[in-house]
């Protein structure tokens, strides 16, 4: 398959695995931030831990919406649904995320009308389809999505379409870089930059990571030979005492983004003055809203919204987590009370969620490699 | 909803709830069809439920569905379905044509499977209260000589054959649902893999330990249930493992794994190491099974899991499926 095959294949992903120990040395030890739930899933998938030497160790970050998206939020939209005249449209993702009464399925076994979408359009779909019916799409994703969901509403509005709406929850992920480089118990060596968000916003946002904070970031594919090569090339920066922005991933990601995209969004939205995130807690101009213009297609403009604040469970370590503080395993809960058929925290849910990702994929390998040990 | 989808929660429902009130205390590993005495005559017995959206999809429909699903578990049970009995439970308002098409669909299919469709039984619900039609086969079959399947004897270096591409049917069902706006060529695997257990039987016979065809819940979840039965680690090499183009390009973008997307027409087979090589020779040869791959083998470690392994030496575990298969966007 093309622009696949060509990035998993052996022969240059063995290579580019013994460059990555011969930089890597044995000296000292790396720590980087992979920031996109779309890595930690690859990193998981592929297995590529077991190709890197023991001293650099992947940090999982905060770019999984699904996962810092606070319970508070999944109550308000599905609080809307409620009404019999109310579609919930959201992507599979979101599906099984728990709210305090349950997940959107639960919901739906209950009777609520829950429908999976593949995109915003599909839900503006949904709304021509059902002229009787209020169609509500449950917003979620950094810039990676919002565009589409920004289109949508334009359309709506271009169309007349007024029994529809959005329930916006897309966030940013500057602000969520910036929080965890504040974070006191943060230490960090380099970031691997998310691949499908700067197709969007370009690679200019992040200088202020290397200007400023002295950190290599290199902006990043989804395949093992990407992952891999952007390693290769954050570990020269920092061999060479250097700190740039790089872009590995250039065959999708342009160095100034997708004017268009980013035209349609600011066209729809407007930044929130803060917005909670699960885990991190509060994060000042971090998330979007629907803007005055567009407030018809603004289901929190809309409906009365309960605006529902839930504490995490005080056991369940997410945050500690989400800033990488913590292993997935280190966690009270993990593999007990918290798995991928009861998740807790929405870490679990997701499977770009890092514990998710850990308790599919890995954790019995861990418990694999102490038997032969003593074996 | 998620207790219907084959995986973990399907499984705990069988063995926390029907198995222990309706089977007594003890009834060892599960498998697709159950075993019979009657007047020192043992029979294989099975039955399954089809609900499937759309009614019908390139390649296929419920009606075939309805009877190759249940030869194919009698198959891999190491027995012939010598009969079917068909339950229908029909929407009101259901068109006639479609009902037509689909009793044509399932004589066809019997006839293709060389099985008697010998009884059956219709119900009507109110509109609303079904999705169209739900059809429900139960089979009896006549136990293949020469083989015996189970899980227990399963032991370490024994490989992993598989019979053919994996994730035709699942795919191809999301993709007729016509949500996706996404367009393939491609097909359900529906059929009976009756004729390829019988060359299999005949080949290897003695060697094979254990059969499954991998509906729901895909290969993962089957192979995690041997895993797990045999407490031994099943490895997969995934390269070996055929999956389509067009499947895979589809599990790409929705971010789903082949390993856990239903097939209608392949099964899995552990096969002892001496045997290996016969069983894949006879079956390549047999029609419709060109495809049949040595897709793992049995190892000590990771006890009770599957393990998938890359060419480039990274390896994951592959759990069985919570929940439906749910697309994967933002």
């Amino acid at each position: 398959m093309r622009f696949v095959d060509e990035f998993r294949e052996p022969e240059l992903i063995s290579k580019t695995a013994d460059e990555i120990r011969r930089l890597a040395g044995r000296e000292r030890h790396y720590r980087m931030m992979e920031v996109c739930g779309g890595h930690t899933h690859a990193i998981y998938r592929f297995g590529l831990k077991d190709i890197l030497p023991e001293n650099i160790e992947l940090i999982h970050g905060p770019g999984c919406p699904v996962c810092v998206l606070p319970m508070g939020r999944i109550d308000d939209g599905l609080s809307i649904a409620q009404r019999s005249d109310v579609i919930f449209a959201a992507f599979g993702d979101m599906m099984r995320v728990p709210g305090t009464q349950g997940s959107p399925l639960e919901h739906k076994a209950r009777g609520m009308d829950v429908r999976i979408v593949y995109s915003p359009s599909d839900a503006l779909k949904l709304a021509r389809l059902n002229p009787g019916k209020h169609v509500m799409f449950f917003a979620i994703g950094f810039e990676t999505t919002a565009p589409s969901t920004a289109l949508t509403i334009i359309r709506a509005k271009a169309e007349g379409i007024r029994n529809f709406s959005v329930f916006c929850n897309h966030v940013t992920i500057i602000p969520a870089i910036r929080a965890i480089l504040d974070s006191p118990d943060m230490r960090l060596d380099a970031f691997i930059g998310p691949g499908h968000v700067s197709t969007v916003i370009g690679c200019r946002p992040y200088e202020w990571i290397a200007q400023n904070e002295r950190k290599p970031i290199v902006v990043s594919g989804f395949e093992p030979l990407d992952m891999l090569q952007s390693i290769v090339m954050l570990l020269r920066q920092l061999r060479a005492g250097e700190a740039k922005v790089e872009n590995q991933y250039k065959r999708v990601v342009p160095w100034e983004g997708n004017h268009a995209a980013l035209k349609a969004m600011a066209e729809v939205f407007e930044l929130r003055p803060y917005f909670e995130w699960r885990g991190l807690g509060f994060i000042s101009q971090s998330a979007l809203r629907v803007n005055e213009k567009y407030a018809e297609w603004d289901a929190e403009q809309r409906f009365a919204v309960p605006g529902v604040r839930v504490t995490d469970p005080k056991a369940a370590q997410c945050g500690e987590v989400l800033k990488g503080v913590l292993k997935p395993h280190q966690c009270k809960l993990f593999g007990r009370e918290c798995t991928p058929e009861h998740p807790i925290g929405a870490l679990m849910v997701s499977s770009e969620g890092s514990c998710a990702a850990y308790h599919n994929y890995e954790h019995r390998k861990a418990a694999m490699v102490s038997l032969s040990s003593i074996a | 909803m998620a207790h219907g989808a084959g995986g973990k929660a399907s499984r705990r429902l069988v063995e926390g709830l029907f198995a222990p009130l309706l089977f007594g205390s003890s009834p060892g590993p599960l498998g697709d069809a159950a075993q019979v005495d009657i007047n020192g005559t043992t029979v294989a017995i099975t039955t399954d439920s089809f609900v499937v959206k759309p009614l019908s999809f390139p390649g296929g429909s419920i009606g075939e569905l309805a009877v190759n699903g249940t030869v194919n578990d009698l198959a891999v049970s190491g027995a012939r379905a010598e009969a079917l009995v068909v339950s229908y439970v029909l929407e009101a308002g259901l068109p006639t044509p479609v009902l037509e098409a689909e009793v044509r669909a399932m004589a066809k299919a019997a006839r293709h499977a060389g099985v008697r469709i010998a009884a059956g039984d219709t119900k009507v619900v109110e509109h609303g209260k079904a999705d169209q039609m739900y059809v429900t086969t139960t089979g009896i079959g006549r136990l293949l000589h020469g083989v015996t399947i189970d899980p227990r004897s399963v032991r370490v270096g024994d490989r992993i054959l598989l019979s053919g591409a994996i994730g035709d049917h699942g795919i191809t069902i999301l993709l007729a649902r016509g949500e996706l706006d996404l367009e393939a060529d491609l097909r359900s695997d529906t059929r009976s893999v009756l004729p390829l257990v019988e060359t299999l039987i005949r080949a290897a016979g003695p060697g094979i330990r254990w059969m499954r065809d991998p509906t729901r819940g895909g290969a993962a979840t089957s192979l995690n249930e041997l895993a797990r039965d045999c407490g031994l680690g099943m490895v997969l090499f995934e390269d070996q493992i055929p999956v389509r183009d067009v499947v895979r390009g589809a599990c790409e973008l929705l971010g789903l794994d082949p390993l856990h997307i239903a097939n209608e027409g392949q099964f899995l087979a552990v096969v002892s190491p001496e045997y290996a090589d016969d069983a894949i020779n006879a079956l390549s040869l047999a029609q419709g099974g060109s495809e049949v791959q040595v897709i793992g083998e049995v190892r000590a470690q990771p006890a009770g899991t599957v393990l998938v392994t890359t060419l480039y030496g990274g390896s994951r575990i592959v759990d069985m499926l919570v929940g439906d298969p749910l697309p994967r966007i933002c």
